[in-house]
């Protein structure tokens, strides 16, 4: 069991020069590092894994560049963004631990083999010492897996099912989205105010993990408001046309329909919902609603006006008027030229999480940096006072929500924060059903070497 | 020697020789050099090499030979994935029980499947492997959901059963072993600015791939391999003689699912990870495109396919902007630009577009594969050591071996 994996760039640099110097050729056997890819030189190498291809093109697009902006700033440049409202002063704009971050990018096709084979070829072949990205929970759930046998840092992009800091958790992956438990807990107070607690549902819910969790969250969480389940029936992911899923909704009896769908399913079933009608009905002497329990705003400026006045949940809006989310619309607006999506934020905000992470444990070992990230508490970057919560590794954070403009101005000005549920209220216990039970546990942190 | 004619032992022990060799034959540039960029000497994708030759080998076996073209085989795969995480689940982390287990639980299904599927011929057998491997698919996605994971797969966890292993130290991850030797443990070699890496799973899947190839040039020379191009060429004249084709169609179909089956539970031995979209039809389409790109028929091609094919995959979609224009940095500003907008749509994201463009020009220029050409630039050598005394290979009637 010989296992001398080490780290390539640093060694290599110092090695290349004497080997070019000497005639004879040196053989070097190199001496085991403390950790996977351990960065010795004058710069550290981030591996960026996002969707280029596939169904979620348009949001690794949208996490791409916030990656960018990201190490630009941690880099000094640009004009530093979120790092002057982040409550951590750490960063400086000389890097991380004062080394100049590089970065590689990969393409996901969000596609979980696809996604290992990219992020094994960043550790192995790159030298990346922390993987983040990703726009699915199945990705995030099999690259999170993949980092904790390689030994790096697995900082998740957006994925919102349970299961990756629920079922699936590991020691080295950490998620700064929210996730589907929230927007249940966070939805169903606004529901009821809005819609009154004698509601009877009717639920669409994508056949497949992410649909399981996000239907039961809210299932639980309307149900302990009074609401009534009527009927969940599973819809396949491939489908583009609802029409024979929603015709049977108002012969039901239900007078609420959840859509637990997510990107081109959303759109395609929500519009077929309203072109059915649904909007206009009336059932047992209520109007009829349509509920959307993850937006984002791709989805919305696909569905197009059809989301006016519909209700849903997002981890971030650019439309937020606190002085990070301000700075970081600014900084973003000015590299692109339109304001970042969800999506964009969670990585941004991710990226620093980590790089100050680094810092504050002095060192890239994934275990120290585990450790300075776990129970730590920080403000300033969108999202109001966040908790890293140690046992699970999932931020706690208020969770917006919003709802579908009547007259929306632009094309990216489609959704408007109705609430701002506090944390308080989607604060859930580490070993709850929804999240594995007892038996989900974080492992212990692998360092690799 | 091994049962083999001069000509295949010669092929044999050049395989054997470019296998072994792979860590120092894949990593030609200098670590830190704009070339690095290039290699492909690392353990994931040097894993993929062999494990998709296997798949493409076993795959040629049935479309080379037969001239059945299946579109499912990738459901071969995906079962053979899922049966040997299950034994790492609940047996043992050791890769031999989930290999042997992979191959048998595909060979099964692909009785099934192709008892079914082989009463028709043609685009009618074609569409029916299709259909299976969605079905399979789907069933994986959503309805077994318990079985497989769903879209999130499976892994080997701390608190799988595992009978045969003793318990995991405190902290400790399960890793995939043979006999204590984790797949995922290298050696590192450094020899002036170059960097070699010899990866245990490697050499693991290496051996394995090599005893499939050998067992496949066995099939193509034997008795049974000239029936099964029986079938190709003339099937009612096979009837006729009082032949009956549907044993041979089946026994090749199974033989080329059970190696489908290996090459998926050594996908898991190597990366203990398995999710449904490795069944998903693109990767069924992506072993016809590798046994075409290569040389449908000869023995070489589809691995030499199958290694162009993942190499585009991987190495082509990692090259992004910020490269290229390190590349071009040395060119005036606006002709920089120029060249990197030109190439963008190559690189990256684009690297389908790059291989559909090579796969028309060798379908074009060059029907039997790689290999074919690699004969044709023989041909062309030797002609002119011999000055025309030899026929272009392409003339030969002779299938291209």
């Amino acid at each position: 069991m010989i296992d001398l994996k080490m780290n390539r760039r640093g060694l290599m640099k110092g090695a290349a020069a004497v080997g070019v110097g000497l005639s004879a050729p040196q053989f070097f056997v190199r001496g085991a590092n403390a950790f996977t890819n351990e960065p010795t030189g004058s710069s550290v190498t981030l591996g960026f894994n996002v969707p280029q291809t596939g169904p979620y093109a348009d949001e690794g697009a949208d996490e791409l560049r916030a990656y960018e902006l990201a190490v630009e700033h941690l880099n000094g440049g640009g004009d530093g963004g979120m790092l002057a409202t982040f409550s951590s002063k750490t960063l400086e704009g000389n890097g991380i631990f004062g080394k100049k971050v590089e970065y590689v990018t990969g393409d996901t096709q969000t596609k979980s083999d696809a996604a290992r084979a990219s992020a094994r070829s960043m550790i192995e072949k790159d030298g990346a010492v922390m993987i983040t990205g990703g726009s699915s929970s199945g990705v995030a759930v099999a690259v999170q897996a993949l980092c904790q046998e390689a030994g790096v840092i697995f900082m998740a992009g957006l994925t919102h099912s349970n299961d990756t800091t629920g079922k699936d958790r590991k020691a080295n992956g950490f998620r700064h989205f929210f996730n589907s438990y929230m927007s249940g807990a966070a939805l169903a107070p606004v529901l009821s105010k809005a819609y009154g607690t004698d509601r009877k549902a009717y639920h669409l819910t994508a056949d497949y993990n992410w649909g399981y969790t996000t239907e039961q969250a809210v299932r639980e969480s309307t149900e302990a408001m009074g609401w009534e389940t009527v009927n969940a029936v599973k819809t396949p992911l491939t489908q583009t046309d609802f029409s024979s899923y929603i015709a049977p909704v108002l012969q039901s009896g239900a007078d609420v329909l959840v859509l637990n769908h997510y990107g081109g399913n959303m759109v395609n079933s929500l519009t077929n919902a309203v072109q059915f009608g649904l909007r206009a009905a009336q059932a047992n002497g209520k109007n009829f609603e349509i509920v959307v329990p993850l937006y984002s705003r791709l989805m919305a400026r696909g569905a197009g006006s059809n989301v006016a006045g519909i209700y849903g949940s997002t981890n971030w809006h650019w439309s937020l008027q606190d002085e990070a989310s301000k700075a970081f619309v600014k900084s973003f607006g000015t590299k692109y030229g339109f304001p970042p999506s969800q999506a964009a934020h969670t990585c941004y905000v991710q990226t620093l999480l980590y790089a100050d992470a680094v810092n504050r444990a002095g060192s890239f070992n994934p275990c120290a940096v585990g450790e300075a990230l776990e129970g730590f508490e920080f403000d300033g970057l969108g999202n109001g006072p966040t908790l890293y919560r140690a046992e699970d590794h999932q931020c706690f954070k208020d969770v917006l929500v919003v709802r579908g403009k009547e007259n929306p101005e632009n094309e990216f000005d489609l959704l408007e924060v109705v609430e701002v549920t506090p944390v308080s209220q989607v604060m859930y216990s580490p070993d709850h059903p929804q999240m594995g039970g007892a038996e989900a546990t974080l492992g212990t942190c692998n360092p690799g070497a | 020697m091994l049962g083999l004619n001069k000509k295949d032992f010669l092929l044999l022990l050049i395989v054997t020789m470019l296998t072994m060799l792979a860590p120092f034959v894949l990593n030609p540039f200098p670590e830190g050099s704009a070339l690095a960029q290039f290699n492909a000497g690392y353990p994931d994708l040097m894993q993929r090499f062999v494990i998709f030759g296997i798949f493409a080998i076993g795959f040629n076996i049935l479309f080379g030979l037969t001239g059945y073209l299946s579109f499912g085989h990738a459901a071969f795969l995906g079962v053979g994935s899922y049966a040997a995480i299950w034994m790492m689940k609940l047996l043992t982390m050791n890769v031999i029980p989930a290999i042997i287990v992979a191959v048998v639980v595909a060979g099964l299904f692909s009785v099934v499947v192709g008892f079914i599927s082989l009463r028709r011929s043609g685009i009618y057998f074609s569409i029916l492997t299709l259909a299976f491997a969605m079905m399979s698919y789907q069933l994986a996605y959503s309805v077994l959901t318990p079985i497989t994971g769903g879209e999130t797969g499976l892994q080997p966890k701390v608190n799988d059963p595992r009978l045969l292993d003793s318990a995991l130290v405190d902290g400790a991850t399960p890793t995939a072993n043979l006999f204590g030797l984790s797949m995922r443990s290298s050696y590192e070699l450094e020899i002036g600015s170059w960097l070699f890496t010899f990866n245990a799973g490697y050499y693991v899947a290496a051996v394995v791939m090599l005893l499939s190839f050998y067992l496949a040039i066995r099939i193509f020379r034997s008795p049974f391999g000239m029936m099964l191009r029986a079938v190709k060429s003339n099937q009612n004249r096979m009837k006729y003689t009082g032949l009956n084709p549907k044993p041979y169609t089946l026994a090749a179909f199974v033989i080329s699912g059970m190696y489908a089956g290996l090459a998926g539970g050594l996908m898991v031995a190597m990366d203990s990870q398995v999710g449904p979209e490795r069944m998903f039809w693109t990767a069924s389409g992506e072993v016809v495109l590798m046994t075409i790109l290569g040389g449908v028929g000869t023995l070489i091609g589809p691995v030499l396919g199958a290694g162009a094919i993942k190499y585009m995959e991987n190495i082509i979609s990692k090259i992004n902007t910020e490269i290229l224009h390190s590349w071009f940095s040395f060119l005036p500003d606006g002709l920089e630009d120029l060249i990197v907008n030109l190439t963008y749509p190559f690189i990256g994201k684009g690297w389908h577009l790059t291989l559909g463009i090579v796969f028309m020009l060798v379908v074009i220029f060059l029907p039997g594969g790689l290999v074919e050409g690699a004969q044709r630039i023989a041909g062309l050598i030797r002609r002119k050591d011999k000055s025309g005394g030899m026929p272009p290979a392409s003339a030969k009637a002779e299938p291209a071996e």
